[in-house]
């Protein structure tokens, strides 16, 4: 059976968590589309602290019969990984992103620094 | 449009203000037909000026986006000024613009879309690079060769000729690190045809080659799977969308 002061502060933890994304949304310092996977990694850590007959009986389903809230670290564990895969992926596309806007940006300059200069035309481009 | 005997020289340049005067020089003296424009992939020194000074149209980078950003901005210059060909060399003088012509034949013949000048084709055996570079070189070929079921003997090469059809593909898709091998499958995957041709390559004019040991290693494991995710990746089609000027 799961301490009652485990419990106890594992749903503090998971409260504060969810009050301070509630309140970086609120600030607009955090998007809700980040802010998601971070609000249900705190309703799961509450619900499973506050629930304790079902922590117990998720611990037996895994084998875990000495110590249930290892499940606890596990959940928690396991929504972190999923937030970082999410936001390596999100890195990736804001990298490709800022490539093509620097290259975009280059090639703009380049054409506009003719123009202005009022040479002839830059080689090569007749149109 | 662009007049259709033009080739566009993509000039890609990183820190080369000792070198880039005499390439920009020595691919106008090569033949009147290229206009070069060097890409500054945002130098700390005079890499734009003095290109600009030798009179080739220069793309200055905001900041340093790498090698492969580099060159595929490159790529989409010339798609977007409407060139035919394209011929890509390095900005450090390594590449001698008297072989372009060589790279050109099979384009111009219609026998490749994409050439490549390669180190080892004919096995004339004058390019002894050191051992670490050599492996790494030797390891890509054999690679990229079993992959693609065509014999590759230089993957790491930038010394290259494009038709339209190479031209778009590249402003479209590119890779970053070590772009050339990874473009090779890219090449074989979108169904252009790929030909190598023998070059010698001149010693590096100045500065140095930014790769130390540990970094190769890294490179070459990054590649490597880099290559192997390229086989099954899905791929966009590029399509051939001129902005409008």
């Amino acid at each position: 059976m799961t301490p009652v002061k485990i419990s106890i502060a594992a749903a503090i933890a998971s409260l504060l968590l969810i009050l301070i994304v509630l309140e970086l949304i609120r600030g607009r310092r955090l998007k809700e589309r980040y802010a998601l996977m971070w609000l249900v990694t705190g309703v799961a850590l509450l619900v499973l602290s506050v629930w304790r007959g079902g922590l117990d009986t998720i611990a037996g389903w895994f084998g875990v019969e000495t110590y249930p809230p290892a499940i606890l670290f596990a959940v928690a564990t396991l929504f972190i990984i999923i937030v970082l895969l999410h936001y390596s992926t999100v890195l990736s596309q804001l990298d490709d992103q800022n490539t093509v806007l620097a290259q975009r940006l280059a090639l703009l300059e380049q054409r506009v620094d003719h123009v202005t200069s009022g040479t002839q035309e830059p080689p090569g481009d007749a149109s | 449009m662009t007049d259709a005997g033009r080739i566009v020289a993509i000039v890609p340049a990183y820190n080369e203000a000792g070198a880039i005067g005499d390439v920009v020089d020595s691919i106008n003296a090569a033949s009147p037909a290229y206009d070069v424009v060097v890409i500054d992939d945002g130098s700390h020194d005079d890499t734009a000026a003095i290109a600009r000074e030798h009179g080739a149209a220069v793309v200055s980078l905001p900041y340093n986006i790498g090698i492969g950003g580099a060159v595929q901005t490159g790529f989409k210059y010339a798609l977007e000024r409407g060139y035919e060909r394209a011929v890509r060399l390095d900005g450090d003088g390594q590449h001698d613009p008297g072989e372009l012509a060589k790279l050109l034949g099979p384009i111009e013949r219609d026998e490749a879309d994409i050439v490549t000048g390669s180190r080892f084709v004919d096995g004339s055996g004058q390019y002894r690079p050191p051992l670490a570079r050599r492996i790494g070189i030797i390891w890509f070929a054999r690679i990229v060769s079993l992959l693609t079921r065509q014999r590759v003997t230089d993957t790491t090469s930038g010394f290259q000729a494009l038709n339209r059809k190479g031209i778009a593909l590249f402003a479209g898709d590119y890779p970053n690190d070590y772009p050339e091998v990874e473009a090779t499958v890219l090449v074989f995957k979108h169904r252009l045809r790929l030909a190598e041709v023998p070059v010698t390559m001149r010693e590096r004019e100045t500065g140095r080659s930014s790769i130390t040991l540990i970094r190769s290693i890294y490179y070459v494991l990054k590649v490597t799977l880099a290559l192997f995710i390229a086989m099954v990746r899905k791929y966009a089609v590029p399509e051939e969308k001129v902005a409008s000027s």
